[in-house]
């Protein structure tokens, strides 16, 4: 059974039920528990028509739900003058799901966990298993972020920047358990970008299969970052990249600059160096000065300072780190690197260190922590 | 079976025998003691003694009530106390001897120059409720 098919089939199913007078809290929970039947009987029987299984199980699922309940009268009622049933337009429908589920009244992480439920299809223990919580744990996150929506009506103007930052931040958990977000979140952006017509969706896409092309260079076996400049490009996914390539251009074709938009130019710079020392530095700050006519993002500038250490030298970079917030992340990182690369090595080594102790993660503890252990092996 | 905690302390824990400082260890210690470490946790997941384990950022508060309002949060009554712990093993083990021979062992992670590092290391066993007698 195709397990990818299954989870494209879940919004435009919710969808469906959604148009028959559902509420949304109830339709995803019948879709789920859809779901969670076609697991159990497709492998066996295989159904012709797998959207329709999936809807009239779903619609059975919620039938007998709501039968059970006290309220059953009036419920029954608020249906009878619903229109009958029919097949929707599937594909706004999902758009509005996207719009639903990443709704500015939610947090951030609320967000996130609906959109992998009911756009993504995902199971609440696939999610948990990603994000390494319990499973109740998830189920409760989940239910709470449909009770703070569920008077939300679908077909209330969404906001696609919300739903855009909700993909990006999916993107960015990576890799943990059965599912890949990575590739979860590359295929609702896809879809996103099918149903759009939308220059930053596509900038936001290039951006992500850019990104997901270097994956298998960025760490080392056993979990240890490498650091671009080191990277094996041999085992950056080239197919990917051209695709990025290809969504970028057509998208910086038509004149609507974004943030997703420069952000990817960036990554298709590096993407298009066949070695570490042939990377087009200078049109890569070019790209860093565009982006901050959109963000006064401080991360961007210390990006922008290690770029500028690069295209001119390291006193340059340094000059531009000067201008940083030293409070940004990876502030002490990027100045021992542009430090080592001016010849510094004791100033290197000691940031180095520093750096290492305020790493925000493991991978990056250890990789700092091995650069200071080198260049403290070169003083001695 | 019970459960014990393990805590690596930064400091607070009497000096270790091999107290170098890891940014003047070689990478190849580095990344020794690192694989020692990875090691000890997929052995004892083998053995089915593994529970979880975490590594800390030496960053840290202490948190109160106060009383009505923002919880006054301060560096800490006591100092030093957010340099104690590094990171923490839970481990399943069966006696309280097996969780010190671990303890041991985890303590002789290679450290510089390839010698065990020596650190102190905290057993502590967890508390749990008793089993439930239902009849």
């Amino acid at each position: 059974m195709d397990d990818v098919m299954l989870r494209e089939l879940t919004p435009s199913v919710i969808g469906v039920l959604l148009h028959r007078g559902v509420d949304f809290a109830t339709a995803e929970d019948a879709v789920q528990e859809a779901l969670v039947q076609a697991t159990l009987t497709w492998p066996d029987q295989p159904p012709a028509d797998p959207k329709g299984w999936l809807v009239t199980v779903a619609w059975r699922k919620f039938l007998d739900g709501y039968r059970s309940e006290a309220s059953r009268r009036d419920r029954e009622q608020r249906v009878g003058v619903e229109p009958p049933p029919g097949e929707a337009e599937a594909a706004d429908d999902t758009l509005q799901l996207y719009f639903l589920c990443a709704h500015p009244s939610l947090s951030p992480t609320s967000a996130v966990a609906l959109t992998l439920r009911a756009v993504g299809g995902l199971t609440t223990r696939q999610i948990a298993q990603a994000y390494l919580v319990p499973e109740p744990t998830m189920a409760q996150r989940i239910s709470r972020a449909k009770r703070t929506i569920c008077d939300v009506k679908l077909g209330a103007p969404g906001d696609l920047a919300t739903v855009q930052r909700v993909l990006y931040l999916v993107f960015n958990e990576g890799y943990t358990g059965e599912v890949d977000l990575a590739a979860e979140a590359i295929r609702l952006t896809r879809q996103l970008v099918s149903m759009t017509d939308d220059t930053e969706t596509a900038g936001l896409l290039a951006l992500m299969l850019l990104h997901h092309a270097r994956r298998p260079a960025r760490t080392r076996a056993d979990g240890t970052l490498v650091p671009l400049a080191e990277q094996d490009r041999s085992l950056w996914d080239t197919t990917l990249i051209a695709e990025g390539v290809v969504v970028l251009q057509a998208a910086l074709g038509r004149d609507r600059l974004g943030e997703f938009q420069a952000q990817a130019a960036v990554a298709a710079l590096h993407a298009d160096a066949a070695r570490a020392d042939e990377t087009d530095w200078v049109q890569i700050v070019g790209w860093y000065d565009e982006l901050l006519r959109f963000t006064e993002s401080p991360v961007v500038r210390l990006n922008r300072a290690v770029a500028v250490g690069e295209a001119d030298g390291a006193a340059a970079g340094l000059a531009a780190l000067a201008t940083v917030d030293p409070g940004t992340p990876r502030h002490t990182a990027a100045s021992a690197y542009l430090h080592e690369k001016a010849g510094d090595l004791p100033t290197a080594a000691r940031l180095y260190a520093e750096a290492a102790r305020v790493a925000p993660n493991l991978a990056e503890r250890h990789h700092l922590t091995r650069q200071a252990a080198r260049i403290g092996s070169e003083l001695r | 079976m019970a459960k014990y905690l393990l805590l690596k302390h930064y400091r607070g824990a009497p000096e270790a025998v091999n107290s170098v400082p890891m940014d003047q260890w070689t990478p190849k210690e580095v990344d020794d003691h690192m694989q020692y470490m990875a090691h000890f946790a997929a052995r004892l997941e083998g053995t089915g003694e593994y529970v979880d384990g975490q590594a800390l950022s030496p960053e840290g508060t202490f948190v109160r009530y106060d009383g009505e309002g923002r919880p006054p949060v301060t560096d800490g009554p006591f100092a030093e106390t957010k340099d104690l712990i590094a990171g923490w093993m839970v481990i399943d083990v069966d006696s309280y001897d097996r969780a010190v021979e671990l303890a041991g062992e985890l303590s002789a992670a290679p450290g510089a120059g390839g010698k065990p590092v020596h650190e102190w290391l905290e057993v502590r066993p967890l508390l749990t409720e008793l089993p439930t007698v239902s009849e």
